[in-house]
């Protein structure tokens, strides 16, 4: 099983991006092999719809959840309709989220957060 | 704590307000994100800090060398923008399906700008804000940028956002994601439909949102109206601002209305701001 | 012959000028201002009738679609996105341009159409009066822009009152233009936006004149660039708090004559100067 984390730095001690679309990066951790890659969120450097972009990027790497904490309408939508769980973080380290997720202490995200900034 | 000033009209008073709330809470960052007509830091000879180039969209090129003047690309356009290889950078949305269906493979993609961003520092905080290229596609993209570029130095303090008119996307940019949008309205009819479509959008966002009454004594009928309205619909209404001669001087001095001692519109302002702080924003 | 009325800053003015000018010229008026209309407010239109406007959107044929991902690449706008297992479109950021029907290689897509706002259109004894209005929420005026300009009258006068600002959709609707009337006020926020303004119908190369509302003779704040770049000036609106009480209250200025007076001396102005 793989979860990804919106991530403000490239290490497991990072704190978690609040922001999903927007965030700087995602770690992917592979909860059978205790081991995690780092991706750039390529959603950061997309000109419109990041959040649509970076959902993207976390579907074709195949993961099973996502922990972040503001996910707006279109990724909702979207890692909704690919089976994709999410699950709320809090500003603390990827570390501690990723026990807190073993431990089954996350919240599941069941509705989508407020569209953070759009445009054309 | 994100607080946009919007109207749906123009030349409503957005700005006067916007800026007098920004002088009045010390260290707040300003975002002027009414970028196609930015009057905002007009009041401001700060310092232009950081400069930066931004692209929002791009436009098709086409290599004359190779293009044969087939004129698919004519037919294919949905924007009327591309014409035996000729590019009206204007029109184009820069989608690419000319690209697709160019036999010669003579065409590409290249940026346009969209505008300079600067953040300008001024003695009581930061001010962010763009240049936009004249007839520049890509407004609601800059103002989302311009407010991801303030977002660092408003973590602690207050960011006030000078919006601009309308209801479309440069709007839908500045209002989503704020903990409160404020809606300046005046007591014409226009002003009161303008105010009914721009505060749909906001319940369309599902942000919070005020109104104040800038110039309520010019018709106290139609202000009696707006009262009325809000009073029906639960939207907290925190001022009532009178027609004050006092700021166009304000304006043309370039000196926010609340310096202006002896004027009633900043009297009104601060006991707005006040109440604003107090009872909704609870900052 | 179409006549646009813009200016760089809201609020300075174009709806009561483009109201006014069109009772008096007996000329069509055209509200652009599809985010905020406000002309029908003053010209009481009668007979409207309405028609709702479309954009193409694809439909994805769900039966054949391989989910080989070739629209999802070639949208520059992110409308679609490859969830597990079916292409989804997110319609608001879709710019129907059609990207992905072309680039579908087994032809799965196919275009659809939604609504994103309506045309209104009534009539004030002779004149025609039409207005775009925007569906709130949607980010995308320009195909209403682009269906309310089609098609109008060619022997008759149309005067078109433009949105504030001066991107694309204030571009849409000089690209009909012949002329254009800028509307500025003496402030120092109304002069840098007029800049604004100034710089686009140059650009456009479209003839424009100016006019100044809330005159005040003794406010020189817009000589010198007047001035500099050789403006040619229409007409003049003074700073009256009586023409803001007409205006709060949706009335026409020109059934006074004093502005009936105002507004035929622009209106040969423009005549005289532009056409």
């Amino acid at each position: 099983m793989k979860i990804a984390l919106s991530s403000s730095g490239k290490d497991l001690n990072s704190y978690l991006d609040l922001r999903f679309g927007r965030c700087e990066y995602f770690i992917i951790y592979d909860l059978e092999k205790e081991k995690f890659k780092v991706l750039e969120n390529k959603g950061k450097y997309s000109s419109g719809g990041a959040g649509i972009t970076s959902a993207q990027q976390l579907i074709d790497e195949s993961v099973d959840g996502v922990i972040s904490n503001n996910i707006g309408p279109n990724a909702y939508e979207l890692l909704n309709s690919s089976g994709i769980k999410m699950y709320k973080g809090k500003n603390i380290s990827c570390k501690l989220l990723i026990e807190s997720f073993k431990a089954n202490e996350l919240e599941e995200i069941k509705e989508a957060g407020p569209s953070q900034k759009g445009g054309h | 704590m994100r607080l946009a000033v919007i109207s749906g009209k123009g030349g409503t008073g957005k700005t006067t307000i916007a800026t007098s709330i920004a002088e009045l809470e010390n260290g707040s960052v300003r975002i002027d994100a009414d970028v196609e007509a930015s009057n905002m830091y007009l009041y401001y000879t700060g310092k232009d800090m950081d400069k930066e180039y931004f692209s929002a969209s791009q436009v098709a090129y086409v290599d004359l060398s190779l293009c044969n003047q087939c004129g698919i690309c004519n037919e294919i356009c949905k924007f009327d923008a591309i014409d035996l290889g000729k590019v009206n950078e204007l029109k184009c949305e820069g989608c690419g399906a000319c690209i697709i269906s160019c036999p010669e493979k003579a065409i590409t993609l290249v940026e346009e700008k969209t505008a300079d961003i600067y953040r300008t520092e001024i003695p009581n905080g930061n001010i962010f804000r763009a240049k936009m290229e004249i007839g520049a596609d890509g407004s609601g993209l800059l103002i989302s940028h311009l407010r991801e570029k303030a977002e660092e130095y408003g973590k602690n303090t207050l960011t006030i956002l000078d919006g601009s008119p309308g209801i479309g996307c440069p709007v839908i940019a500045s209002i989503t994601g704020n903990h409160w949008v404020l809606i300046v309205t005046e007591p014409t009819k226009s002003g009161f439909e303008d105010f009914l479509r721009v505060y749909e959008l906001t319940k369309h966002f599902n942000i919070p949102a005020m109104v104040c009454i800038n110039k309520y004594d010019i018709n106290e009928e139609v202000t009696a109206e707006i009262e009325d309205y809000c009073k029906k619909n639960n939207i907290p209404l925190v001022g009532k601002i009178p027609f004050d001669e006092t700021i166009v001087q304000s304006i043309n001095e370039l000196k926010p209305i609340i310096y202006y001692e002896n004027s009633k519109a900043n009297q009104a302002i601060r006991n707005m701001w006040k109440k604003m702080k107090e009872d909704y924003l609870k900052i | 012959m179409n006549i646009a009325v813009l200016s760089g800053k809201g609020g300075t003015g174009k709806t009561t000028i483009s109201t006014n000018l069109a009772l008096l010229l007996k000329a069509n008026y055209i509200d652009c201002d599809v985010e905020e209309p406000n002309g029908f407010i003053f010209l009481k239109p009668e007979y409207i009738t309405k028609q709702y406007v479309e954009v193409e959107i694809p439909e994805i044929d769900e039966e054949n679609c391989t989910l080989c991902g070739r629209c999802v690449e070639i949208c520059k706008f992110n409308a679609l996105a490859k969830a597990k297992d079916k292409i989804i479109l997110f319609d608001k950021l879709c710019h129907s341009c059609g990207a992905c029907i072309l680039a579908c290689p087994i032809d799965a897509i196919k275009f659809t159409k939604r609504t994103i706002g309506v045309i209104e259109q009534g009539k004030k004894g002779e004149i025609l009066l039409k207005r775009g209005l925007l569906n709130i929420g949607e980010p995308i005026s320009v195909p209403i822009l682009k269906e309310l300009l089609k098609d109008l009258p060619e022997e008759e006068i149309n005067l078109l009152d433009s949105p504030p600002g001066t991107s694309c959709n204030v571009v849409n609707v000089l690209n009909y233009a012949d002329i254009a009337i800028l509307v500025t006020e003496p402030t120092a926020f109304g002069l840098h936006d007029l800049k604004m303004a100034v710089e686009l119908v140059k650009r456009l190369n479209i003839p424009f004149g100016l006019i100044i509302n809330k005159y005040d003779e003794n406010n020189l704040y817009l000589k010198e660039y007047i001035e500099e770049e050789g403006i040619k000036i229409v007409g003049y609106l003074p700073y009256k708090k009586e023409i803001a009480e007409a205006y709060s209250k949706g009335k026409i200025l020109i059934e006074e004559k004093e502005y009936k007076d105002a507004f035929k001396n622009i209106a040969n102005n423009i005549k005289e100067v532009l056409l």
